[in-house]
């Protein structure tokens, strides 16, 4: 019986000839990363321990990117101790706002993240890196301080289930569609401990962005990663990170072997997916976006760990450009880094949202967790292309999150409703 | 000191973080405070009824969503001695193991206690006595290593010994 690609990449980080679901590795950690709502515990974790120095100072990443630019002043109290310790420590992977992110966007986008590589964060998000057939996963933050001073993480080999994604998905269908479809099916805990491996023909023809939304989203089935393997536009992506960045050097490149023994298949056919949307409160409430025109909304947000890509922005700008924002809504565009939001500048797509209504913010995780930029009232509704729609997610527990593609959001904007861009007059 | 009594809070699957500590109080991380906010927006009145010892009980994937640690601190903070559920999202798995809040895994005990009912958890044992019921379930049993982590109080003071033996870091 072969391995799969996680089984084969945590043998390599343990140390081990092979390793089979149910083990437990030490495994080498290659970046472990935290923000500025799970690094102050960490801190204190690390410095109450007694550990005076970090691992390596190269593989140790900070992103204040929650409540940045701080919100408020207890905010601006533990993003400042965020700086003090990478000041303290020398950590080369510390982003300031104004050069930073969000995490889960900036970290491929630097070249910090190769193929094989392991990679822990204490963000439950950090799950998207198996787009570049990495292991990587959220951990707590106890897991963090610990890996920061002995620069490895304890794991339980997960058993892999393979979805295989076939055929050619719609005209307004994305990896956020497949990825809400498929916790749709299994259910929130339907991959619970498990690598949710993606793969079939859909994912073949996916790009980047896609895959790093359905990775990004496995642990809302419980998964404790997803991962895509490495192909041309793996190798495509890379090839365009900073020279001399991790990334840059291609890492150690690992595939599922042909008979890897898989705990489940499920086989999901790409082309009868329709544009799909969560419904509160839970990311399997799912239903198609066209059955739901006449939940009105008085919020969309684009942007986040999730969607908040170039491509991404440029799909809501297809169903944007030239339309106005509903007059009772608010749009608000959370992007997921600095880069995206200089490139949005050059071609025009920042303008776009601009002219159409939309506030444009700089990168920050934002409202997607009720933080700022845009928290909810008692009884507002918003479609998101975030990642959950629990009670209060978003603000006020008599609030409401319906998740969606940026597709979806756009054209929910323009009719005030949650809507297809078919609705809005899109592709005519 | 792996045994305790208390009385039952009952919830039901799929608790999430952000209803065991809203995201809003995420601006700190003090114990104390996150304590006074625990499970505010599933059962506001939580923390005025939770008495020292309690213990909660859910059914299956509690804990999922977010990997903020905030949420077994507050659990812990508001005073509750143990969770029992019928499953755990794997984040927060790890980080009452990491952290040292006792947590067992138990369908049965989970899906027949009741809000109010007198439970006794022993976790080394790994069974679960609902007083109130006369009834007794065996609880599923942490891997080895996991054992070992419990033991040792959580995953930092391990991790010390590892580095300890190794020589320093």
């Amino acid at each position: 019986m072969g391995h799969s690609i996680i089984e084969k990449i945590l043998a390599r980080a343990g140390e081990r000839e092979s390793v089979r679901p149910g083990d437990i590795v030490e495994a080498r950690v290659d970046l472990a990363l935290a923000n500025d709502i799970t690094a102050p515990i960490a801190i204190r974790e690390f410095e109450e321990a007694g550990f005076e120095k970090v691992f390596d100072a190269g593989k140790v990443a900070l992103v204040p990117d929650h409540f940045t630019p701080n919100k408020d002043i207890k905010a601006a109290q533990q993003s400042k101790l965020l700086r003090e310790f990478a000041v303290r420590h020398q950590l080369e992977k510390y982003v300031e706002v104004g050069r930073m992110g969000i995490e889960h966007v900036i970290l491929p986008e630097f070249g910090w993240v190769a193929p094989g590589d392991v990679v822990i964060g204490a963000d439950s998000h950090t799950c998207t890196y198996g787009a570049l057939a990495a292991f990587s996963t959220g951990v707590g933050s106890t897991d963090f301080a610990a890996a920061m001073a002995w620069g490895r993480v304890w794991l339980q080999v997960p058993e892999s289930v393979r979805f295989v994604y076939s055929g050619t998905p719609g005209r307004y269908v994305g990896g956020k569609d497949l990825i809400l479809h498929t916790i749709g099916l299994i259910g929130v805990d339907g991959a619970l401990y498990k690598a949710m491996e993606f793969s079939g023909e859909a994912i073949e023809t996916m790009d980047m962005a896609g895959r790093f939304t359905m990775c990004n989203m496995a642990v809302e089935a419980g998964g404790k990663c997803g991962v895509v393997g490495y192909d041309q536009t793996t190798a495509g992506y890379l090839a365009a990170r900073p020279a001399g960045s991790h990334a840059a050097g291609g890492g150690a490149v690992v595939e599922s072997d042909a008979d890897a023994e898989y705990a489940q298949v499920v086989e999901i056919d790409a082309g009868a997916v329709p544009p799909t949307v969560s419904k509160p409160h839970l990311p399997s409430n799912t239903a198609p976006a066209s059955d739901l025109a006449d939940v009105t909304i008085d919020q969309v947000v684009i942007g986040s760990c999730t969607n908040g890509r170039l491509e991404d922005l440029h799909q809501a700008i297809a169903v944007l450009r030239g339309k106005k924002v509903h007059p009772r809504v608010r749009l608000v565009v959370l992007p997921g880094s600095q880069q995206v939001c200089l490139d949005a500048i050059a071609d025009g797509t920042m303008q776009a949202f601009i002219e159409a209504g939309a506030a444009f913010s700089t990168p920050t995780c934002g409202s997607c967790l009720g933080g700022h930029m845009g928290v909810l009232a008692e009884g507002e509704r918003a479609v998101a292309t975030t990642n959950r729609n629990f009670v209060g997610r978003m603000g006020h527990t008599k609030s409401e999150v319906y998740l969606a593609n940026p597709y979806v959001a756009a054209a929910s904007a323009i009719a005030g409703h949650v809507a297809t861009p078919e609705m809005v007059g899109a592709g005519e | 000191m792996m045994q305790f009594e208390g009385t039952v809070h009952k919830y039901g699957r799929d608790v999430d973080t952000d209803v065991i500590i809203p995201a809003r109080y995420l601006n700190t991380s003090d114990p104390a405070e996150l304590g006074r906010h625990c499970m505010e927006d599933i059962d506001p009145g939580f923390v005025t009824r939770v008495q020292p010892g309690d213990i909660i009980v859910a059914d299956e994937n509690f804990g999922c969503g977010s990997s903020r640690e905030h949420a077994p601190v507050a659990i812990g903070a508001a005073g509750v001695s143990c969770v029992v559920a019928a499953s755990f999202a794997r984040i927060f798995y790890r980080n009452a193991i990491n952290t040292g809040l006792p947590i067992v895994v138990c369908p049965e005990a989970a899906a027949a206690a009741r809000a109010g009912d007198t439970v006794r958890v022993d976790v080394a044992d790994g069974v679960v006595q609902n007083i109130s019921q006369g009834t007794s379930h065996k609880a599923d049993a942490f891997p080895p290593f996991m054992q070992e982590l419990i033991e040792r109080g959580g995953l930092l003071p391990y991790v010390k010994s590892r580095l300890g033996a190794a020589g320093g870091s």
